[in-house]
């Protein structure tokens, strides 16, 4: 117990749901306050600044729909991005993972040859095992030579860009791009319908929420999930119980990778209908899917929630650029405070504030 | 050009491209000597080549803009130490925070300086009577920046005071075990800051020469990765200062190589190969044992709290 002023501080063992949310969103709150400074230092009137982005997204429902189109790559990666996290398994690597996707998702629509009814299946069905792959070679690494998780995820993001760069700029430069580093565009039966009027391919936004209804039920209700719980708490534990590092470590990169893959494959048929530059692809939906699953909490229905806060913010990236004429790079900089605010929080959630003004006969 | 000339040319450019790793890893080890993993070395970087690259530009004075990214790593590198020291925050977490925002910032204030050559660079240094010595004088001494020769200076000074006086030892006894430093006496958040706080210079440094000196410029993401190369190099060279020479020139190669090989092979396949190339080496290190028996220290990311076990 400490005291400040008026106020005693008594620490608790586990943060309350209430204490959780509100101090998560003070964070928040917080951190628009910092980047309105920034946004001052830029020469941007902060207050115009914010109504501007308020009126291109949350104001209207095309700003909404815009919001739900950004939120559906971090819905995936998101969920996926918890369970790796609930394994301690520190995935960095979704961003090449989406792009993993994109890849086969893009090979299947030109080169595969498979008739219209069977393309798109075929598509996110590719996707999902390329994000796979992608992520369980981290997982190998990590259990059999110990290669540190940040590292080799974060390297094989660089190492599918430049292999992704290559395919547009050589193999799969398409004859009818006229010069430009893209692929061909998709077959009519590759491309994802959209919610008329809007950019929203729901088909991938329904993939998403089932996939974190499915990993919620995975985490909470099965031996899978048990020993993925058991893993992140201890690995020693583990040990004792008898669990096998590998096996869970596989299942979860099998997961968390497959999930990104998904989303790479979902934005290829969904909305970019052909292979192009990584910049372009992903945007950083990989990494800013590290904030949404950690403000999610392991909790992968959380994580649609927060997706979409994220989805807002990459909205707002884009009702800036062209509003107000600032670079995209704006999301990262509201990202890097919002995650900053988030963690320094954190130990505050382990305090409970209670007044208790002192009384002269208290003291002894 | 015979092959001898080749390979000459190759390690001296190797010395070059190296040298922002040699500062990057040299700040990394301290950091992580004192128990701290500071993963925002590539946001750090951004903020030293955007900075040193406007100061330059404004003031005409390329040392000066190299002296300002040392001081903006630094207070990066604050802002780090503070969250993961004093509020015990995941140090994986607010490192990746500090990347993003690092890039982003440089990024947004950067959008105007986007693509401008540099006025007056550092200037290249011949160094005289050395410069003539056969093999030797073309590969390291003539054309290097004066930014490499310090960096190499800088490493042999960082492993003496690591390994041979009072302050390595304090230095390298909150890394291993803080709560036993603690019970001495040290001063084990003070010794943290002051590490992650050298670690952001260094990275800021390093940042500054990309921008002022080895490509005189400034472009949104001009580190590219290199300050992830950075983390795998610390634990490559095993947290030693003098091995990170090594290490620091060999992926220098790399870099310098994806340039050199490109009539031969696709250049956006050569430009993987460092990053690819980090994955194999730590693949192969960890062939080679616990990381533990290298060096690594004890407490690294452990957050410390004074009477908590």
């Amino acid at each position: 117990m400490k005291r400040v002023g008026p106020f005693v501080l008594e620490r608790r063992l586990a943060p309350s749901r209430g204490a959780v949310l509100g101090i998560s969103l003070l964070a928040v709150v917080l951190a628009l306050l910092v980047a309105a400074v920034i946004f001052w230092g830029y020469g941007v009137n902060p207050w115009h600044a914010y109504r501007v982005i308020f009126q291109g997204t949350l104001a209207s429902p095309q700003g909404w729909a815009e919001v739900v189109r950004r939120a559906i790559p971090l819905i995936l990666c998101g969920v996926g991005l918890v369970v790796a996290f609930r394994a301690q398994f520190w995935n960095i690597g979704a961003e090449g993972q989406i792009l993993a996707g994109a890849v086969a998702a893009t090979g299947v629509a030109l080169f595969s040859g498979l008739p219209d009814p069977w393309l798109l299946p075929a598509m996110f069905l590719a996707g999902f095992l390329a994000g796979a792959v992608w992520g369980m070679i981290p997982a190998l690494l990590k259990v059999k030579l110990r290669v540190n998780d940040v590292i080799s995820t974060l390297m094989l993001n660089y190492v599918m860009m430049y292999i992704v760069e290559w395919l547009v700029h050589g193999p799969w430069k398409g004859p009818t791009a006229r010069g430009f580093a893209y692929s061909d565009l998709f077959p009519r039966a590759a491309r994802l319908p959209l919610i008329p009027g809007t950019r929203v391919h729901w088909i991938t936004l329904v993939v998403g929420v089932a996939m974190a209804i499915a990993c919620a039920f995975l985490l909470s209700r099965t031996k899978l999930g048990y020993e993925t719980r058991v893993v992140g708490q201890s690995q020693d534990a583990a040990r004792y119980a008898g669990i096998d590092f590998l096996k869970v470590t596989l299942w979860v990169m099998l997961i968390s990778g497959g999930l990104a893959g998904l989303a790479g494959a979902g934005e290829m048929a969904g909305v970019h209908y052909r292979l192009r530059s990584p910049a372009h692809i992903s945007m950083g939906y990989g990494y800013t899917a590290i904030i949404v699953a950690w403000l999610a909490r392991g909790s992968p229905l959380a994580a649609v929630v927060t997706a979409l806060l994220f989805g807002l913010i990459f909205a707002a990236g884009d009702v800036i650029k062209v509003a107000l004429a600032m670079p995209f790079q704006v999301t990262d900089v509201f990202n890097g405070l919002i995650l900053f605010f988030l963690i320094g929080s954190e130990l505050l959630m382990y305090w409970h504030i209670r007044w208790a003004p002192k009384r002269a006969a208290s003291e002894g | 050009m015979g092959w001898e000339e080749w390979l000459i040319s190759t390690i001296a450019r190797a010395l070059a491209y190296g040298t922002p790793l040699l500062w990057g890893t040299l700040g990394e080890v301290y950091a992580e000597r004192s128990g701290v993993v500071n993963l925002g070395v590539e946001g750090m970087m951004a903020i030293g080549a955007f900075s040193a690259f406007a100061v330059a530009q404004s003031t005409g004075n390329p040392g000066l803009g190299i002296l300002v990214a040392a001081v903006a790593g630094g207070g990066a590198a604050l802002i780090h130490a503070f969250l993961t020291v004093t509020l015990r925050a995941n140090q994986y977490v607010s490192g990746l925070a500090l990347t993003m925002f690092g890039l982003g910032l440089s990024g947004l204030l950067g959008r105007g300086w986007e693509g401008v050559p540099l006025k007056h660079p550092l200037p290249a240094i011949t160094v005289p009577y050395l410069a003539d010595i056969p093999i030797l004088g073309p590969m390291l001494f003539q054309n290097q920046s004066i930014i490499t020769y310090l960096g190499l200076v800088l490493a042999v000074v960082l492993w003496v005071l690591l390994y041979r006086t009072r302050w390595g030892i304090t230095l390298r006894s909150v890394g291993e075990s803080p709560a036993t430093a603690d019970a001495l006496g040290v001063n084990v958040y003070l010794v943290r800051y002051l590490a992650v706080i050298l670690g952001g210079v260094l990275a800021g440094v390093a940042g500054g020469y990309l921008s002022v000196e080895y490509r005189p410029s400034w472009t949104e993401g001009m580190t590219g990765g290199m300050g992830w190369i950075v983390i795998a190099l610390t634990i490559f060279v095993a947290w030693d200062p003098v091995q990170a020479i090594g290490g620091a020139v060999l992926f220098g190669a790399l870099y310098h190589l994806s340039y050199r090989l490109q009539p031969w092979v696709a250049p956006e396949l050569l430009k993987l190969m460092p990053y690819a190339a980090a994955i194999i080496v730590l693949a192969f290190v960890g062939l080679g044992g616990a990381q533990r028996r290298r060096g690594a220290p004890g407490a690294l990311g452990v957050p410390y709290a004074r009477g908590e076990k």
